[in-house]
């Protein structure tokens, strides 16, 4: 008794047939600053988007198991780099709509990152567990980081990768419980600077936009570890510990990303693990100021660029709406329901539009974020991940 | 025999008349079967892979399964594993749904 999805053949061969007309005018100029993917879940596909008119250019198919999927661009904002599930990392052209280069490196991974410089892509693996670094222009193969700990060389799976200034990678060890630090300012061959005893379970990690702090959310104990990559020498500090001491937590259904941290009006917004709640901090002290209930278990917050609002999504059965906190007063100001499934959210470069994947119904929505209102809706297989070039520019996404 | 496993019986046997039961009055109706082959490669997916191979979570393909008992897949799913990111199902899932998911499994996608 299986329900296949018997629509979904006709609906690529269909989509496909559209595309292909569009894709095929490559060759006119254009540049890439309005241009985005949409990562297509279910089908492990993706497709090129622009927002400027709001259309879907092209499709790139075959790209292995999405399940889990992640995105970086290169820094000309041409290419984008992939990070399946299945350890593929796939090299896309945005102009032409066309898969470059793959190479599967691993056998299960979570994400990746780009160095200051855009000659290097990392990516973290759970198996094996570890780093590996390859060139951006070709996926040729640099280094590999085994993220072994402990007497016996056990391999920990490896989460929370992002790119420090300095040519470094900085990334957490999930089962041992550490901070790596991986600096290929010197070439090829990786400075590393190990910290211990971060606290237990790191499970994301984000960095603040000016490269400076980089802070891992811990599973295994209430709190948060902070890096300042400032003075490396001070080490792992604890930050905001015992927050929710004494509570007992709910359910978590899927786990926060921490990666869409959301910086807006000097206080970072991240979700809470285990509670209904988005916890507001000062970074001037890394204390807690407030923390705002919310709709169900955040996944992600996400700031408009002028930092007025945060966009949260929740983690099932609450993954149908949307909620947008007024930053001046730190409270819930609107809510939405896009429909089903609301996997991630995209705001434009300059925040006046955001994008929503709404996997359950196939559909991207693009929302005007001052009146609340819908501007037009996209088709996408079983959509997630969107992810827009403004990216390229910014240090840790 | 002692009272305890007396007793065990007894329950095992009861259990086993409600699943018989379960499966042949249809108690998952293809509605809710709909729903719930959704929710394990969605939701479950997003940890275990769609393909349930494996991610975050450890995979739940049959042959990864072979070893383990229905009660004790039943239980993970209502109750979840303290200590790792499964959590409890039993909020959102009934007995009888946890069953059908692990009977689900057992065939494979």
């Amino acid at each position: 008794m299986r329900y296949g999805r018997t629509w979904l053949p006709a609906l690529v061969a269909s989509l496909g047939l559209l595309l292909a007309s569009t894709a095929t005018q490559a060759g006119e100029l254009r540049g890439t600053g309005d241009l985005g993917v949409v990562i297509e879940r279910e089908a492990g596909s993706l497709v090129i988007v622009e927002h400027s008119n709001r259309t879907t250019l092209a499709r790139v198919e075959d790209l292995g198991d999405f399940s889990h999927a992640s995105v970086k661009f290169s820094r000309d904002a041409r290419y984008a780099f992939v990070f399946g599930r299945d350890g593929g990392l796939s090299r896309i052209d945005l102009l032409t709509g066309t898969l470059e280069n793959r190479v599967v490196q691993a056998g299960n991974s979570v994400g990746g990152a780009i160095s200051q410089d855009g000659s290097l892509v990392a990516v973290s693996n759970y198996e094996p567990g570890g780093v590996h670094v390859f060139r951006a222009d070709d996926l040729g193969e640099v280094a590999r980081i085994p993220a072994e700990f402990g007497d016996d060389g056990e391999l920990s799976r490896v989460v929370g990768l992002v790119d420090a200034p300095g040519q470094k990678f900085v990334f957490s060890l999930f089962e041992a419980g550490e901070i790596w630090v991986a600096d290929f300012s010197d070439g090829d061959e990786p400075d590393i600077r190990r910290f211990e005893d971060v606290g237990k379970q790191p499970y994301d990690a984000l960095i603040t936009p000016d490269g400076r702090y980089y802070i891992a959310g811990l599973f295994g104990e209430d709190g948060l570890v902070l890096l300042d990559l400032w003075d490396l020498d001070a080490g792992p500090q604890r930050i905001m510990d015992g927050y929710g001491r004494g509570e007992e937590p709910l359910p978590v259904f899927k786990m926060p990303h921490l990666e869409g941290w959301a910086a807006a009006d000097g206080k970072l917004f991240l979700p809470a693990v285990g509670r209904h709640e988005l916890l507001v901090v000062d970074p001037d002290g890394w204390q807690e100021v407030a923390r705002i209930p919310t709709h169900g278990q955040p996944i992600f917050a996400v700031a408009r660029p002028d930092g007025r609002q945060v966009w949260v999504n929740f983690a099932y059965p609450d993954n149908d709406v949307v909620q947008v906190v007024d930053v001046a007063d730190l409270e819930v100001a609107h809510e939405i329901e896009p429909g089903p499934g609301v996997l991630h959210m995209e705001f434009t470069p300059r925040g006046e539009q955001v994008w929503l994947s709404v996997r359950d119904e196939d559909r991207v929505e693009v929302y005007d974020p001052d009146s609340m209102e819908r501007i037009t809706s996209l088709e996408a297989i079983t959509p997630s991940g969107i992810f827009m070039t403004w990216r390229a520019h910014r240090t840790g996404l | 025999m002692s009272d305890s496993i007396r007793l065990a019986s007894f329950f095992g046997g009861v259990a086993l008349a409600i699943t018989v039961a379960g499966v042949s009055a249809g108690e998952i109706d293809e509605q809710r079967a709909r729903e719930l082959q959704h929710l394990l490669v969605q939701e479950c997916g997003s940890c275990h892979g769609l393909q349930l191979t494996g991610g975050l979570g450890p995979p739940l393909t049959p042959d990864a399964l072979e070893d383990r008992g229905d009660t004790g897949l039943k239980a993970v799913i209502l109750h979840g594993v303290p200590g790792t990111a499964m959590p409890p199902w039993k909020g959102l899932l009934t007995e009888e749904e946890a069953e059908w998911l692990v009977d689900f499994l057992r065939e494979g996608l």
